[in-house]
């Protein structure tokens, strides 16, 4: 069944996008990440054009974390004063990335920042995870071996304007999470990710969070950024498209339980090397397109 | 009914000797609803004339159907630092969104080449109007490029030998439309030729347009961003909060 998108003004098959929306929510599910770093490539790969791509993903995203974010609440582990510092942050971050973004769209060249980002960070981020988890199974494998001691304290804690954060336990300097928010935000603008899977490792191995609030934490600032970044999109650039983000959610949602069950059968190490697998494969996929002689050399585009 | 319509108008005065054009269109409205999945518009019509059928040479029909036309701007990657980026662009003022043109045998064979520059049938006349930006050296290697990613998206279409004229005086034509159409007036010409000159042309306008929910969400996007917007954003909590709640209360 083609359903004929009023934004993106393509007619792309219904089952198509609801089979798409449950597939990165069966990862996302699986892997406990918003999944917006894979639905964003794809909506390329089937043709909805960058723009609407990355505001629409954006929509998706408020969708997928609305729900999680509320568990996390019931449960006490979001730190509200570090989601606020991180959320302030992150709106400078995404307004900051919805100008560049307009910019570079009158320009010609959004299609090649997009690509870029995502080629620069995915492969970093699923390098880095594919050695960790790589580390720690041939750990797993050796007993006896021991975790390397975590840096308690470093330069971070040597920087001014201090603040308490109760919730997390902690005593520290509001620049790196306003650093790190900012940082998110502007990826978020950008890519159409919510960018849980660079805030995590930051929260985690830069401020030290605990790890039982950083999650909770994460979902609360991206929640406030995409919202913003669908906002910012809807009235700059008039690329959200209301049917698209309609169809991806209910899939995704849909994938989402499911994947949550699958999640629960594997063991952690191999989820994350699978995980990381999946994200490397995405950003090869994107590095060739920018590599290899492409078969058309002239693309039209709407002037500005 | 079409014989009909041709006869009523054999019987009307016009003009010794001339042959004149009666159109009918299967629709002069083309509606894009949320299923729209392209569509096709039966082109028709008769050609009346008051003295027999002059037998010295052949008739012939085109039929054109333009979309309405908008800037756009067609851009070239190159190789730079290891990677293929967009480097060059020209920006064609008037490139129509849509271009179908149907004849009943090659457009060269019954057009001639002066006709054609003054009634800008074929597509390469076409292009020669659609306003290039003196950007780049090689301007003509973009509109060829225009031609050619159009056409592959069965936007521009020279559908040769499509026409078919039944008695030289009734004939007819399907245009296939696409899906991924652009709103307005789609400008309709047809052509009646003898050697190789155009003797009667005829005009109209389909209109394609999107309705009902299709409508309604584009204009609020365009003209209400922020309230669309927020729309969005309610939208999507209650669908992520409500599928969420649904499989909780299935798990129960």
């Amino acid at each position: 069944m083609q359903i004929y998108l009023p934004i993106a003004e393509v007619a792309v098959n219904a089952f198509l996008l609801l089979g798409l929306g449950g597939i990165v929510g069966i990862l996302s599910g699986m892997f406990g990440v918003g999944g917006g770093f894979l639905m964003t490539p794809l909506l390329f790969f089937i043709g909805i054009p960058p723009a609407v791509a990355v505001a629409t993903g954006a929509n998706q995203i408020v969708a997928s974390s609305f729900s999680a974010v509320l568990a996390h609440f019931k449960r006490k582990t979001v730190d509200l004063r570090m989601g606020g510092v991180l959320l302030a942050g992150g709106l400078v971050g995404a307004a900051f990335g919805v100008q560049v973004f307009a910019a570079l769209k009158a320009r010609g060249q959004v299609d090649l920042l997009v690509t870029l980002f995502y080629v620069v960070f995915l492969g970093a981020v699923g390098g880095l995870m594919f050695l960790e988890s790589l580390r720690s199974l041939r750990r797993a494998r050796k007993p006896g071996g021991t975790l390397p001691p975590r840096r308690k304290h470093g330069w971070i804690h040597a920087l001014p304007l201090k603040m308490k954060f109760r919730t997390s336990g902690m005593y520290l300097s509001v620049i790196p999470p306003l650093v790190i928010g900012a940082g998110v935000g502007v990826l978020s603008a950008i890519m159409g990710v919510g960018g849980g899977f660079i805030m995590v490792p930051a929260m985690i191995y830069l401020l030290g969070m605990p790890t039982k609030v950083v999650i909770g934490t994460s979902l609360f600032q991206i929640i406030f950024v995409t919202a913003f970044s669908t906002l910012m999109h809807a009235m700059t650039t008039q690329s959200v498209d209301i049917v698209l983000a309609v169809i991806l959610i209910l899939g995704g949602v849909t994938g989402a339980q499911f994947g949550s069950r699958l999640g629960t059968n594997l063991k952690a190490e191999q989820l994350r090397i699978l995980l990381a697998s999946l994200v490397l494969l995405v950003c090869g996929k994107l590095a060739l397109d920018l590599l290899l002689r492409p078969a058309e050399l002239y693309s039209i585009g709407a002037a500005t | 009914m079409i014989r009909a319509l041709a006869l009523f108008v054999l019987f009307c005065g016009t003009p010794a000797g001339a042959e004149r054009i009666v159109l009918g269109l299967s629709q002069d409205e083309v509606a894009i609803t949320a299923t729209f999945d392209g569509s096709s518009i039966l082109i028709f019509g008769a050609v009346s004339r008051d003295a027999p059928i002059p037998q010295a040479s052949d008739l012939d029909v085109i039929i054109t159907v333009t979309g309405p036309p908008g800037p756009v701007d067609v851009r070239r990657k190159a190789r730079e630092v290891g990677i293929w980026v967009n480097v060059d662009a020209v920006r064609l003022s008037r490139a129509p969104s849509f271009y179908a043109v149907a004849s009943t045998a090659p457009v060269t064979d019954i057009l001639s080449a002066v006709e054609d520059l003054r009634h800008r049938i074929t597509l390469d006349q076409v292009v020669r109007t659609v306003g290039a930006s003196e950007t780049a050296p090689d301007v003509e290697n973009f509109t060829d490029a225009l031609v050619r990613i159009r056409a592959a998206e069965n936007l521009y279409q020279i559908r040769e030998g499509a026409v078919s004229l039944d008695q030289q005086t009734l004939f007819r034509t399907a245009i296939e439309l696409p899906a991924n159409l652009v709103e307005g007036a789609y400008r309709t010409r047809i052509f009646l030729l003898r050697e190789r000159q155009i003797i009667d042309t005829f005009e109209t306008e389909i209109d394609v347009r999107k309705v009902g929910l299709e409508r309604w969400l584009y204009t609020l996007a365009h003209r209400q961003p922020l309230t669309y917007g927020l729309i969005s954003l309610a939208l999507a909590i209650v669908a992520g909060w409500g599928a969420s709640a649904v499989f909780r209360g299935l798990q129960r």
